[in-house]
Formats: C-alpha cells, sequence, structure tokens
C-alpha cells in the first residue's frame, strides 16, 4: 500500500517518524537503568560487578541525552517543511542518517555494557585524541566524531530546506538552536590537561546545552504547537518567543558562571554567576505565561486535548525544575554548601524531564497522530491514557525530586555544616539517607508505570485502523 | 502583551542582548585563563599529574565519585581526598592498598571494582589528586569530608 498521508502537509514530514519512535524506545531503556541505580542506592553491590554503578550511570545519562536529540531531530524534521512550506531537501539523507546516528548509539551502549570502559578507551585509541571519561562525554572519541557527521548532515538537510522555501521566526530559532548544539558540542574534543581548564571548558556544552541553545529549540518547538493548537495570530506568537529566548541568552550565557564558583576559575565568578544565574527561571516564567495566555486565547478548540495539556505541562514542569529548583542552590553563599550533593541530583532530574523530556513528548503528543494517519487527534480512549501517562510520570517526577531533596538538605546538615571532626563521611551520610532513596526507588517504579500508560496510548485498536482505511480509501 | 512592545523590538533584544553578553562572556573568559596558572599551579602539573588524569578518565571515575564536586553522587569526593587520607606521609601508600583490595565485599554496601591498575598507574592518580587538592577552589569544600 502506497497512499499518501492526508494528514501531513508534506510527504516528507513522515521521516519524523522513526526518530520519534526511536526516541521513546531509548526513553524506556533510560528509565529502566534509572531504575537499576535506584535499587543500587539502597542495595549497594545490586548487579555488582555485572553492571557497576558507573555504567549504569553512563547508560542512563547518554540514552537521554541521545534520545532527546532523535526528538529534537524529528521535530525539526517535522516541522521545518510545514514552516518553510516545501519539501524536506532530502528525505533519503534523513533516513540514512537515522540509520547511522540509531547504530552509533546502540553500539556505544552496547560497549559500555559489555567492555570494560578502559578496554572500550583502548579499542577505540582514546590515547591519541583523548575525550572520553569526562561525565555526560563518556561516549568514545570516534563516536563523538560520527555524531559531528551526523549533526552536519542533518544541519545541512534542514537548512538547504530553510533556505528554498519561507523563514519564519520560528524555524530561524530552532535552525539557530540546534546550529548552536553542534557548534558547542565541539567542546567536547578539547580535553586541556589542566583539570580547571577541562572543567571550564567542559561547561561549554553542558551549561551552553542546556540553559543556552536548547532553551531556542524549546522555545520554538512550544511556539510551533502553540500556533498549530490554538491558532493564535503568529505575529503575537512570534513576539512573545523573541522575548523568551532574549531572556534566556542574556541570563544563560553569563549564568555559566554558576558552575564555576568552586573549580579553580577566579572569585569574580562567584559574583557574576550567581546575578545571572538567579535571573535564569525568568525565561521559564515567561514560557508559562506564554502557554497559558496562548491557550487562553485560543481561536479553536483542537481535539488533542493531551498535546494541549503536554505543552502547558512542560512550560509549568520546567519552571519549577530549571527555574525554581535551581535558584534554590544557585547563589554562592548556599553553592558553597549544597554543591555536589543530592540537591544537584534533585534540580537535574526536575529541569531535565519538564524541559527537554516534556517539550519532545509535546511534539510528539501533536505530531504523531498526524505520522501515523489518524488524524488531529487520537481517540478519547488513547488521550486519556497518554494523560495518565502525563500525570502519573510528572507526579512522580515531582515525587523524586522532593526525596532527592529532602536528602541533600539532610545531607548538606550532616557532611557540609558541621566543621572537620564532626562532619560525618560521605559513606555513613549516606546511610542516614536510606528512607530517602527507598522512597525515590517507589516514585521511580511510579515513573515508570506512568512511562507503561504512556507508550501503551500508542496502541492502535481495532477501531482506529479501519478509521483509518476509511481515510485512506475515501 | 502590548501592542507598543513590537516584535521587531523584542527581536532588536534578542539579537544585541545575546551579542553582548556572549562578547563579555569572552571576557570573563579571558580573565579566567590568565588567572589559571597561579590558581592551579601549572608549573606543579608533572608528566605524571597529566597521565594520572588519563587514568582517571580512561577508568570513568567520575562515574561514581565527584572530582570539586562535579560527578557523580553515589561516591566519596576526591578532589580533597588527599588531605583526607594522609597527605604526603600517608595518601601514595593509602591509595596503592585501597585500591588493590577492592571490592571490599561487604553486603549491601556501595561497591568499587576491581581496576586492575599498575603500582604505576596508581601512583599516578595519587600524584593527580595531591595536585588536584591544591587547585584554589575559593576554599571548596566546606570540610576536610568533601
Amino acid at each position: 500500500m502506497n497512499i499518501a498521508n492526508p494528514h501531513l502537509k508534506f510527504a516528507s514530514q513522515a521521516v519524523a517518524k522513526p526518530y520519534f519512535v526511536f526516541a521513546l524506545i531509548l526513553f524506556l531503556g533510560q528509565v529502566l537503568f534509572g531504575l537499576i541505580m535506584g535499587l543500587q542506592y539502597v542495595v549497594g553491590d545490586f548487579l555488582f560487578p555485572l553492571i557497576p554503578f558507573n555504567v549504569a550511570r553512563m547508560v542512563h545519562t547518554n540514552l537521554l541525552i541521545v534520545w532527546l536529540l532523535f526528538g529534537f531531530m524529528g521535530a525539526a524534521y517535522y516541522l521545518i517543511p510545514e514552516e518553510a512550506d516545501r519539501e524536506l531537501h532530502s528525505p533519503l539523507l534523513a533516513k540514512i542518517l537515522f540509520w547511522v546516528f540509531a547504530a552509533a548509539g546502540v553500539l556505544t551502549i552496547l560497549g559500555y555494557l559489555f567492555v570494560p570502559y578502559a578496554g572500550l578507551a583502548k579499542m577505540t585509541g582514546n590515547d591519541l585524541l583523548p575525550t572520553m571519561g569526562r561525565e555526560f562525554l563518556e561516549q568514545p572519541t570516534i563516536t563523538k566524531m560520527g555524531i559531528v557527521v551526523v549533526a552536519l548532515g542533518f544541519l545541512y538537510n534542514i537548512g538547504m530546506t530553510l533556505l528554498k522555501g519561507r523563514k519564519t521566526t520560528i524555524s530561524l530559532v530552532m535552525m539557530t538552536g540546534l546550529i548552536g548544539l553542534a557548534v558547542f558540542f565541539l567542546f567536547s574534543f578539547y580535553n586541556p590537561e589542566n583539570l580547571a581548564r577541562d572543567k571550564y571548558y567542559w561547561w561549554f556544552v553542558v551549561h551552553l546545552w542546556v540553559e543556552g541553545v536548547w532553551e531556542l529549540i524549546m522555545g520554538a518547538m512550544l511556539a510551533f504547537v502553540l500556533v498549530k493548537i490554538t491558532g493564535v495570530d503568529r505575529e503575537v506568537v512570534e513576539k512573545w518567543l523573541y522575548v523568551i529566548i532574549a531572556m534566556a541568552l542574556i541570563t544563560g550565557i553569563i549564568g555559566t558562571g554558576h558552575h564555576f564558583f568552586w573549580i579553580g576559575a577566579p572569585e569574580v565568578w562567584l559574583w557574576v554567576g550567581s546575578i545571572f544565574s538567579a535571573l535564569e527561571p525568568v525565561p521559564f516564567f515567561a514560557m508559562v505565561l506564554f502557554a497559558f495566555s496562548m491557550v487562553s486565547k485560543r481561536r479553536r478548540q483542537h481535539p488533542n486535548r493531551a498535546a494541549t495539556l503536554w505543552a502547558k505541562g512542560t512550560t509549568v514542569t520546567a519552571f519549577f525544575g530549571a527555574g525554581v529548583w535551581g535558584f534554590l542552590h544557585t547563589l554562592a553563599p548556599v553553592n558553597y554548601y549544597t554543591h555536589g550533593s543530592q540537591l544537584t541530583a534533585a534540580h537535574g532530574h526536575l529541569a531535565f524531564y519538564g524541559a527537554y523530556a516534556m517539550i519532545v513528548m509535546t511534539l510528539i503528543s501533536y505530531a504523531m497522530p498526524r505520522l501515523r494517519g489518524i488524524g488531529e487527534a487520537n481517540d478519547e480512549r488513547s488521550q486519556t491514557m497518554e494523560v495518565w501517562g502525563f500525570w502519573l510520570m510528572t507526579l512522580s517526577m515531582v515525587l523524586i525530586t522532593l526525596f532527592l531533596t529532602a536528602a541533600g538538605v539532610m545531607q548538606v546538615m550532616l557532611q557540609r555544616l558541621p566543621t572537620d571532626g564532626t562532619a560525618l563521611s560521605f559513606m555513613t551520610t549516606v546511610d542516614q539517607l536510606q528512607v530517602f532513596f527507598w522512597l525515590r526507588l517507589a516514585a521511580g517504579v511510579g515513573f515508570f508505570i506512568g512511562l507503561g500508560c504512556y507508550l501503551f496510548s500508542f496502541k492502535r485498536r481495532g477501531q482506529d485502523v479501519l478509521v483509518g482505511v476509511a481515510a485512506a480509501s475515501a | 502583551m502590548s501592542e507598543t512592545f513590537t516584535k521587531s523590538m523584542a527581536r532588536n533584544i534578542y539579537f544585541g542582548g545575546s551579542v553582548f553578553f556572549f562578547l563579555v562572556f569572552l571576557a570573563l573568559t579571558y580573565h579566567t585563563e590568565q588567572t589559571f596558572p597561579e590558581r592551579t599551579n601549572a608549573s606543579q602539573m608533572t608528566e605524571a599529574v597529566v597521565r594520572g588524569k588519563l587514568v582517571w578518565e580512561q577508568n570513568n571515575c567520575i562515574g561514581c565519585h565527584t572530582l570539586l564536586g562535579e560527578g557523580a553522587y553515589f561516591a566519596p569526593e576526591l578532589g580533597n581526598v588527599f588531605v583526607r587520607r594522609g597527605e604526603d606521609a600517608g595518601f601514595k601508600p593509602f591509595l596503592q592498598a585501597w585500591m588493590k583490595i577492592q571490592p571490599l565485599g561487604v553486603p549491601g554496601r556501595r561497591a568499587m571494582p576491581q581496576f586492575h591498575l599498575s603500582d604505576q598507574e596508581v601512583d599516578d592518580i595519587a600524584e593527580f589528586l595531591k595536585w588536584t587538592s591544591k587547585i584554589n577552589t575559593n576554599k571548596w569544600p566546606p570540610n576536610k569530608e568533601g
């Protein structure tokens, strides 16, 4: 059967679908490894030495990054043609890059799991250009090079589409964010021998991604979905988008300084980093106002209520996770005691879930019914299941955050605030935090159930198939 | 938002603001670079320190530990472990012994893998951690426990 999908404006948008599907498969993997680690937090030798904690964590965080990248790419392949008002430059290239990236990703994860890390470093010639063994940038150098190749091909493809087509604010902001993502990733190849310098430029990847250019991508994706589901005038949406990304970069670039307090960088960062990063919640708050005011001014009642919920939910959760939980420990005098504690983990979880996991799911929620040929929205039962997934995952993540926050506060009280001699050691401290870690694990199981509901909402029932066939033959 | 605040005004703030603050960021980076040699005692960065960093990286130590507060939060901070575990007199012998007896095999306790490092590699890590402990970190961590 080769019937064109009537629910897509351009046939080439269909290349987004495998990206979204694969992103969600990796998401499932990420959560499974999260559960393994959650258990290792309370039963220290669980799965040892089969899957030591460092391996599980590497798989957990790398899967997160890769599935978000798949999500962003899928989002770009879906929204750039629609915004540019023309077919994608090369759907074939997009398909080839999908398989290249997927194969590289799977091989790297298998390498983590089945080869000791030092062996992986040796196999891939890390001595020649050492880039491995730094948090989140654990990928073998050759994988990093593969990522660059994929990114270049991807940027070429959507860039050509954009150049030849209509240039909207949304597509230009999306493009800027994606170019920035690729450019800052290049710092992952710079690994100075001086640890302080290494750490300083490492943040050019990590911070300037998540508190910089990724916010452009998030803003563009949010704006796109809001235009589609509310029918609000594009001029209004684009004005908001500019305000949001202006605030994001004005606060976020210098805000990098909140990572430079204790790694060997000079004192000036204590002030500069505190002040600018204290303002970093502003763009996230603007996103909340943006989403809610667009939805309240909507000119149509879009049948996809799940997508509307995701769009509102991502802004609120990102505001609390990235904004409020970031602010809690961003001022240098506070961070002096909380730096690298369980509070950091609490913030990391809610921020990544709220801002980036949820924005990808927002776009998937909007685009997937169309990509699957179902129509503007899934049937009521599927949407109800999706909404259950939304609430179970989101509330579970809020609980994970609260339990880790409690653990972090207690850790600071036992290990950081007392002076030498009275402060508990790290290992004694974590023994005292067991109850919070058990509760966190329980919340993690809740998240897993929520993810199950969410994935189950994609199940196509007999009735849908009939509707699909009827639509196709009509 | 009000009609007097137009899209092009918002766009100008975005372009102007991000370019301006990016330039400020570069200036501060230049300043930071000027301070690194002294703050990190770069002259004491021996070949052993450099080799030790590579051993640190190629065994993914950051996957459990933190170093100057960054990393995983599963195992103790090692930026000041030199100070915590014996300093000049005791640290090297301590680390040699500690690395050899892993994993401890205490049921239920967080376990560190056996990395099969040579004595030379452990000495290199020790030198790396010693050098790291002397970086001027604005007095972080607050106490010896890290």
